[in-house]
This record gives structure tokens, sequence and C-alpha cells, in this order.
């Protein structure tokens, strides 16, 4: 074994670059061939290369302490997380079958609700969910789309096999990594790409302005679109600006914009412009004082008129938290049947409701070894990792549990596979997930791998970036063999 | 293009060009008070307070410190956060503004303030400043030149650049102006005269501030008189940071902008902005002395924020 290699050891965790017993997957051939070369004091001239190039850029998040806000990198690991074709064949179509169920299921929820009546879904489920919105019933959304952009979160079994462990149909982030990340690769390793075909990932903005422009009121094909923004203290902004810079695109914050005669306009310095499509990146709660919450500073007052009357198009649609909701995620296998009459090709990561009797008595016999979370919350609030957990942590949540079971579904722990990774002055195993970015227009795409989040906490399984996560540059190869087909 | 966007823009740029300028006006005071070190009579003077003067900090500046030193008053005008015109202040305003249109601007653009602020802000710099401060000011005004000239190389010459320059020229034709007034309120040692040696040695710091020196040079050959050098800085219409030629800048910008033809005006912005243009192109030397140099640069210097709260009522406001 090469030097930075020498002391992994996978600990009998499926590992993504080393088979069990310690044999090298093939398609990380190259990847390990080039590190295991490497001196220590290449490798870290290499990290200190690739953090100084995302200081310099602002690639940061914001950290909010004692009011001042520290400006923090989104720490990446050097090793990227490789995917060979087939695997990634596989993913794609999963992904492309759920995107189609969960758009076909928001488009019944909020007209005919079939599945409600056909008792594939209970009633309750819907109508108790925190973010299903009564109010849109009945609207029409441009081509019958509510998800355009979708994140769905994947994890690897024990065996590898791969199970989606969440959908986010709101505004899930984290994309502008995906091409930051694969900005950063090419610079720091440029040879590393001459040697291996992988699949790029720079066509997401013209995807998702090819996407935005679909759903353009009267189809206008000059369709001014916007980027709609919580602003600068948004801690995805970096995102927003990278995102409307890479479409063209005008970014803009609730202030710029203002409803005349159930028309949007943002104020321009010749006057008002007038807008038609909003890829906004915030949550159905603030986006129109009059509807919603009469608080919100960031929405736009009359906006959910002039997007009733077909005068506005959103993405995504307002409503589709109902689609990610963990009940409702349940249901998922379930929808895809029904509407599409298949198999899921991904499955679900085991799930127990607690509201169904059966499954609550599995989840009170278990809650020690289980993962229970609560519906609609994310980021790792209000849930319960059973073996991390105290007695006393454990009594109080399954007194919560009791409380409110439509609020909360139990999944066993599940092992996430794990990825070499560079921690402290080591090459360790860490947990990996892998979020990729659907979009559905015209037709589906999905950016070639997306982008994998590492927990560098050793042991840990949260991989969000305020509790310790980093992230990895994410390579889908373009042929089955050991990556070393060159065609440049 | 968005208001907000243009108004943005428009401070992102007078941020920069303040700290430059900033920066400049304590070059000015380094090459006087080298000249100075060895002046008769030198010892009464306080050579660093008519910075502070000319920067209109004069109230700050006291409530902070106690004596207007070198020290204190490269502390005050450079690093301190409780400044809010310190050209780390300056700085971090112009990277807030760039922040909020960070796609409007250039990665590069981009890439550069924020390099520039962080720069500026580490503790290596302020040890550099301790140890060769004119270098370190050198530093300040390369890493703001090095913005404008990416800008003007990577961005679309749009509406967009248009508020970017905007805001360029009217902090510079500003700070100009307070570059003469440091030499206004520097006194001369007792028993040198005015057009003396010590004078028209105080001048040329004035000019080499304003990296001015040469262009000078080339149209006065041997002459660096208060009145050439002022009217040089105040009139010429071909040197880039004389205020004549910043003014020119900002009435053929608003012009631009609003399509209307030159010699008119489509709006209070673009009539004040042509008003100032003929004013300071009409009057001679002898009115500018008449009326008093610091008097004369204190109204243009009025004038340039009626000009700019025009500008900001015509494009910037939403309601």
């Amino acid at each position: 074994m090469g030097k930075l290699f020498a002391n992994y050891d996978t600990e009998g965790k499926f590992d993504e670059m080393f088979e069990e017993g310690g044999k090298l997957r093939p398609h990380y051939q190259r990847i390990y061939d080039r590190f295991a070369s490497m001196s220590d004091r290449e490798f870290s001239r290499k990290r200190e290369v690739a953090s100084n190039a995302l200081l310099n850029q602002g690639v940061t998040f914001t950290v909010y302490s004692d009011g001042e806000g520290t400006e923090r990198i989104f720490p990446f690991d050097l090793i990227p997380r490789v995917l060979p074709a087939s695997e990634w064949a596989h993913i794609e179509a999963g992904l492309q079958q759920r995107m189609e169920a969960l758009n076909l299921f928001l488009q019944d929820i909020y007209h005919d609700q079939k599945i409600l009546k056909d008792g594939i879904i209970p009633e309750e489920v819907i109508k108790t969910a925190a973010h299903y919105r009564p109010e849109l019933v009945g609207v029409n959304v441009p081509r019958d789309i509510y998800i355009h952009i979708c994140g769905s979160d994947l994890i690897r079994d024990k065996d590898g096999s791969y199970l989606v462990l969440e959908d986010n149909g709101r505004c899930p982030s984290g994309v502008s990594y995906v091409l930051e990340n694969r900005q950063l690769m090419k610079r720091v390793f440029p040879n590393l790409f001459s040697e291996h075909r992988i699949r790029p990932v720079d066509n997401y903005g013209q995807d998702l302005l090819n996407v935005l422009r679909y759903i353009a009121p009267q189809q206008n094909p000059d369709a001014n679109v916007v980027l709609l923004t919580p602003g600068v203290y948004n801690s995805a902004y970096f995102e927003h600006c990278f995102l409307a810079r890479s479409m063209g695109i005008e970014i803009v914050v609730g202030d710029d914009l203002v409803v005349e005669d159930d028309f949007v306009y943002m104020h321009t310095t010749k006057g008002l412009s007038q807008v038609d499509v909003i890829y906004r990146r915030i949550d159905d709660d603030f986006l129109d004082p009059e509807v919603f919450r009469e608080d919100s500073m960031l929405g736009v007052k009359g906006l959910v008129r002039a997007y009733a009357k077909g005068n506005v198009a959103l993405a995504n649609a307002i409503g589709t938290g109902v689609a990610d909701d963990k009940v409702t995620y349940y249901y998922v296998p379930a929808m895809i049947k029904y509407y599409l009459d298949q198999d899921p090709i991904l499955p679900n990561v085991e799930t127990y409701l607690s509201s169904d009797e059966t499954d609550l008595k599995h989840i009170m016999a278990n809650l020690p070894e289980m993962v229970v979370k609560s519906a609609n919350e994310s980021g790792g609030y209000g849930m319960l990792i059973g073996p991390a957990a105290s007695k006393e942590e454990i009594e109080e949540f399954r007194a919560t549990i009791l409380a409110n079971p439509r609020n909360y579904i139990g999944q066993p722990v599940v092992q996430f596979s794990r990825c070499p990774s560079y921690c402290d002055g080591n090459m360790e195993g860490r947990h990996v997930d892998l979020r990729p970015y659907i979009l559905s227009g015209e037709k589906t795409t999905i950016i070639p791998g997306g982008l994998t989040r590492v927990a560098l906490r050793k042991g840990s399984i949260v991989v969000n970036s305020s509790q310790g996560g980093g992230s990895k540059d994410t390579w889908v190869l373009g042929d089955e063999g050991p990556g070393h087909i060159s065609t440049l | 293009m968005l208001s907000r966007v243009a108004e943005a823009l428009y401070w992102m740029s007078r941020y920069i060009e303040r700290a430059e300028n900033n920066a400049r006006i304590l070059t000015v005071n380094q090459q006087l008070v080298l000249d100075f070190a060895g002046a008769p009579g030198s010892a009464s003077m306080e050579p660093w307070e008519p910075i502070i003067y000319a920067l209109a900090d004069k109230e700050l500046f006291y409530k902070l410190y106690s004596k207007a030193d070198e020290k204190s008053v490269v502390e005050f005008v450079m690093f301190d956060k409780r400044n809010p015109n310190s050209v780390y202040s300056c700085l971090s305003f112009a990277r807030e503004n760039a922040r909020t249109v960070r796609e409007q601007i250039t990665s590069e653009m981009w890439e550069q303030i924020n390099t520039m602020y962080l720069s500026l802000g580490a503790e290596s710099t302020r040890r550099a400043m301790k140890a060769n401060t004119y270098g370190t000011l050198k530093l300040v005004l390369e890493a703001s030149q090095l913005f404008q000239g990416i800008t003007i190389s990577t961005m679309s010459h749009g509406e967009d650049y248009e508020f970017i320059g905007l805001g360029r020229f009217f902090d510079r034709a500003d700070r100009t102006s307070r570059m003469l007034d440091v030499k206004y309120h520097t006194l001369l040692p007792s028993g040198e005269t005015i057009g003396g040696n010590v004078d028209t040695i105080q001048w040329m710091a004035v000019l080499k501030s304003a990296s001015a020196l040469e262009p000078f040079r080339k149209q006065h050959v041997g002459q660096v008189t208060p009145a050439n050098v002022a009217n040089y800085l105040i009139r010429s219409k071909s040197f880039p940071r004389a205020i004549q030629f910043c003014v020119n800048f900002i009435d053929q910008s608003l012009h631009r902008i609003s399509g209307s033809e030159k010699g008119t005006f489509a709006n209070e912005a673009e009539r004040l902005a042509g008003r100032l243009r003929a004013s300071i192109a009409y009057n001679t030397m002898d009115d500018i002395f008449a009326i008093g140099m610091h008097e004369y640069l204190d109204q243009i210097q009025l004038r340039l924020i009626e000009i700019s709260k025009s500008l900001s009522k015509s494009y910037f406001e939403r309601s």
C-alpha cells in the first residue's frame, strides 16, 4: 500500500474505495496511484492550495455568534468519491422514477386527491402536514410541474446498496459546492482529469435556466427570469449569487419586487420592469405577507395573487413541502406503484410510522436502537438517535412521540458507507452521503454525481456543515474500465 | 438594471476609491514630514494634524485619541474600525456592498475586493506598516488600481459599469479637493514665505500623492507655484485625478445613462453636474483665490454631495 493509505482500515464497514479485506475497488485505481505516490509535503501543499482558493473566492458560509458573522469555508476533502457508470445509471433511473411520481402526487393532491380517495394515503396524513397549502388547491401550475429542483439524499447500506434517506423538494441547497468543488479539483489536480473520463457538471446553470424558461407564463421565450433570495445574511447567499451568475439572471430581494394589478415587477433604474419567472430561495411561509406569515419582510405582497392568476411562475411551486414531509416519505414507494405501476428502483430506508398501531409498538419496543425523526423538521432538529441518547432522553422522547404520534417516524440506525478522508494527519474512513440534484422541465436531468457530504468527526453520521461536515468532489465515470481511457 | 444593484455598485466603487485616496493622503504627509525634518523651526509643527482637518474628522479623532502624532493618525486613517472613513472601514463597506451584488460583478472583481479586505485586516499588514509605512500604503494604492484595471477589463461596459465609474469619480473629486486642503492646513515653518523653498516642496508632495508630479512637470516645466499646482489639480481636463476631469466624467456618464443630449439635462443630477462642470471650467485661479482656496474646495465638496443626492433620487430610490 502507498504511504497515505498505509494504515487505512475499513473496520469492517462498507467502504467506497476498498473492498472487505483491503482490496482496492477498480474504479479507484488511478486515484489510488496518484495519491499513494504523493509525499506528505506534496499532499499538504495541495491541501493548502485548495483551502486558500476557497477563502479567496469567498466560497464560504456564515456562522453567526455574538453579533458578528464569521465566514467559514465548507471543508473540502481532497480524495474524490467515485461512482462507476453502471451504479450511476441505476441511481439516475431510480431518481427519475421518484421525481415523476412525486410530481404526479403533488398535482393530484392539489386537484382531485385521487390517491386519498383510493385510500392509498390516509387523508389525515396530508391534511395535517405542516407544509400542505390548502390555499393552492385548484390552482394550476405551468406544465403541471411542482418540484422543478429536487435534492434527494442517498445513503448506502452495509452491503453497498443505495437507499433514499429523504427528498428535499422545497429549496434544496448545496449545488454550488458541486460546481466549485469540481473547479477546485481541476485546479489542484489537472492531470487526474486528463487521465479519467469524468462526466462534466458545468452544464447545471444552463439546464436550470432551461427549466425556468420552460415554465414561463404564455410560454414566453423571452421571459424575464429572476432569483429571489432572502438576502446577503442568508447562509446560502453565496450559492444564490453563484447560480444567478451562472444563468446570467438578476438576483432580487423582496424589496426589489412589487405587485401591481396582479403582475410582478422589479424596480430598475429605468422604472418598473415585468418579471415572469421567479426561482425563489425563500420558504413558502415568507413569500407573501398577504397570504402566509404577515410579519415576513422577505417576501412580496400580492405575489400569491399574481401566481394564482398565472401571471408569474414560481420554482419550486408553492406547497411542495407536503411531499418532503417525513410521513409522506413513507408512502413514496406506494405512490410509485399507484401512479406509475412500477416497483421502486431505489428503495426507502425501512421506516415505521408512529401513527400506525403496529409500527408504534415496534418503535416503542426498540427506541434505544432507532432513529426517530420529526415529520417536518430538518437540519438535525427534533430528532432522537437512540444509540447515542441517554436513558432519560429516550424516555422524554417516548412521551413526546406518544403525545403526537402523527408527527414522528422511526428508522433503524442505518450504516452509511465510508470513504477515505484526510483527518488529523491520517487517512481514515468517514461516513458519506450523496445528494444528487434533479431538474424537472421539458425532460428530467440529473447533474452527474451530486454533492458528497462527509462527516469529518470520527464515528459521526451528521454531515451538516454546521456540525463538522465537509464535502468531496464526486465523479461519475464515463466508462466501465479502471478509469484510464483518455479521450483528450 | 435593478435600482438596488445600481446603488450597491456605486457605493462599492466610492468606498474603494476612498480607501485608496485616504492612503494617498497619508502619503502626502509621509513626504511632508520627511521634508520638514531638516527644516528650521520644524520642531514646533504638528505635522500630522492637517490630515485630520482635511478629512473633516477632527471631532471623532479627538474623541478617540489625545494627540495627533504619526502613530495615532496612521492608526485612525488606516486601521481604526471606529472610524467609518478608515481605509479598513472603507474596504469592509466596499466588500459588504459587493457581497450584495456579487453576481453582478465578475468573479475576478470579487476576488480582488475580498483579497484586499482580508490582507488589510491581517496582523502582518499592521507589522509591515510599522516597518515600512510608505511601502505598505503603496500596496493599498496598487490593490485599488488593480481592482480598477480588473473592472475595466473583465466587466462588460454597460449601465452597471457606468454606476461604478460614477462612484469612483465622485469620491475621487472629493478626495483630490481634500488633498489640496491638507496643504492649506499645513503651516509654513517660521521665516518661510509663500512660494519659498519649503512651500514649493510641500506643493510637490501634494502632486506626488496624487501621482501628478510627472504629468504636471510635462505641462509646467520648472514652475511649481501654488497657482500652477492648484490650477492643475482643480482644472486640468486631461489629468484623471483633477477635479475638472472627474466632474466632466460624471457629467458625461450621467448623460450616457439617461441618453439625454449633451448640454441638456434629463434630471436634477444632470443639471447640477453640468453647472459644476461649467463653473470649474470658467473660474480662473484669480477667482478661486478671491473666494479663498479652502472655501472654494469646501463649496465643491458640498456641490458634489448635492449631485450625489439627486443621483440617488433619480436612480436608487424604490418605494
